[in-house]
């Protein structure tokens, strides 16, 4: 479980995070939406420590992150796991390489192991026959993949995803939302995912949470989402002509 | 100022929360064959160009019935020696081998590599700028003295071939006087700026905000700044150290 505390945050005196408190459930895909701009990325940046928030503490199962000491920081990202929007792989690196790498660093487990462990979770995401191949061979969604399987291969407790599906076709994106949540029930896993494609919220968002202009507008399940009456939301929901046809309808 | 205090920062976040000490072996001997084997070619080119034109330019400036030939040889060894093989290659270096840490930096943090690397709670700065500035501290010395060594080669081959001066001139030229401190003094202004080049060249490339665009310009800056860096820390070596030329 990880607690996000009245946490706020700003740039050259503009406020990009006001007040927001939140509670990611253990096991649950978590979701993050909101339109672009509105401090979604900032947020997910000041959770997992990449910014520090003006005020505001972040908890992972009881143990303050935010002013932790540099230790007890390293330790606890050292349970965390995240895919970048990028995928951000080591373009020197080949594909097996990069998913071996945080074991590389962080363990000491002989290499026949660890070679085992990168086969195990490159199958889990689908993927084969592509352990040789470099991050320039392999397409958007396999690098997205590939991002998983890296962020997988030390079994951590916490599992970050920033904006998992931009870039992609329909049909990949709906895989990877997938992998995500089947990723998160068979693991336990704390998972926060960062979105604003709404067919990812419906898909796989267990809780979801809604952010507009840095501040906290709605929480709910994605089986509510359709009933607020949050102007904002409803908003950002229906946008899509799709979306409006479907509202139509109901 | 700020700069200042932020890249001493820096320099101090590469001995914190290190990693296993085999992880940096293998790293440091990775970036021991980008920054310096695979700069021996330029090195080699510049330096053989450098000891030609030297001896050519020094032997017409010098012929004088009273200024005896071999003196043209201990000018170009005294300037390859204190001067040339390490300032002059040391901009160089500052050339290829900064521009290309900074761009490769620059590049891994417009991309996330560098968060990724710092939510797996590894301290970037230490594990992606140490190896290169302890494999630039080690390699570049290295480099000056093949770029002495084949300096002066090149003002013999010069002087044969263009007879400003006879072979037989040169060799007794470069043995003329010789005072071993210089190659100590080379070596240590070697290890300042291989220093300084890696570490600046680091820094901007570690910091950069923005895309493509900005790679190109942290690249450049740390161009600029490693030659600034070069230049300044050349002046106070030769201020602190010269005197000692004469002991």
């Amino acid at each position: 479980m990880i607690e996000v505390t009245n946490i706020s945050k700003s740039f050259d005196g503009k406020q990009v995070l006001e007040d927001i408190s939140i509670v990611f459930a253990k096991g649950k895909v978590n979701m993050i939406i909101g339109a672009s701009g509105t401090g979604k990325s900032v947020l997910l940046k000041c959770i997992v420590g990449l910014l520090k928030p003006d005020e505001g503490d972040v908890c992972y199962d009881n143990r303050e992150f935010t002013r932790a000491n540099k230790e007890l920081q390293t330790e606890i990202r050292r349970e965390m796991g995240m895919l970048f929007q990028g995928g951000a792989l080591f373009d020197s690196e080949t594909v097996e390489e990069n998913v071996m790498f945080p074991m590389n660093v962080l363990t000491k487990q002989p290499l026949q192991e660890k070679i085992e462990r990168v086969n195990f979770c490159l199958e889990r995401v689908g993927l084969e026959n592509v352990n040789r191949k470099m991050p320039s061979e392999i397409s958007g969604g396999m690098k997205k993949r590939v991002g998983i399987a890296r962020a997988i291969v030390t079994n951590p407790n916490y599992l970050f995803c920033d904006e998992p599906n931009s870039g992609l076709d329909p049909q990949t994106s709906i895989r990877i939302d997938n992998l995500i949540k089947d990723i998160t029930d068979e693991y336990k896993m704390t998972t926060v995912v960062v979105s604003h494609d709404m067919n990812s919220v419906l898909q796989s968002g267990d809780h979801i949470n809604f952010i507009h202009e840095g501040r906290m507008l709605w929480k709910g399940t994605s089986d509510q989402i359709g009933d607020t009456d949050v102007k904002e939301l409803n908003d950002f929901v229906f946008a899509g002509k799709l979306m409006k046809v479907v509202k139509d309808k109901i | 100022m700020k700069s200042l205090g932020k890249f001493i920062l820096f320099i101090g976040q590469l001995f914190v929360r290190r990693e296993s000490f085999s992880t940096y072996v293998n790293l440091f001997f990775e970036e021991c064959i980008k920054v310096g084997y695979k700069s021996i070619f330029i090195i080699v080119i510049i330096s053989v160009f450098m000891g030609a034109v030297t001896t050519v330019q020094t032997a017409y400036n010098l012929i004088a019935p009273y200024i005896a030939d071999p003196i043209v040889a201990l000018v170009v060894r005294d300037m390859t020696l204190l001067e040339l093989a390490p300032t002059i290659m040391a901009i160089i270096y500052a050339g290829k081998v900064g521009s290309n840490l900074s761009s490769e930096l620059g590049t891994m943090r417009i991309t996330e590599q560098i968060d990724a690397l710092e939510v797996m709670g590894i301290n970037s700065i230490s594990y992606l700028a140490l190896p290169k500035i302890l494999a630039s501290i080690t390699m570049f010395p290295a480099l000056v003295i093949i770029s002495g060594f084949v300096t002066i080669y090149g003002g013999y081959i010069t002087s044969v071939i263009t007879n400003v001066i006879t072979g037989t001139d040169y060799i007794a030229g470069i043995q003329m006087d010789f005072n071993p401190f210089q190659v100590k003094f080379a070596i240590i202004k070697a290890l300042v700026f291989g220093f300084l080049v890696a570490a600046i060249s680091s820094y901007r490339g570690y910091y950069v905000v923005g895309g493509a665009l900005e790679v190109g310009k942290a690249s450049t800056g740390a161009v600029t700044n490693s030659c600034i860096g070069i230049i300044v820390a050349d002046f106070l070596l030769a201020y602190l150290l010269a005197p000692l030329l004469n002991i």
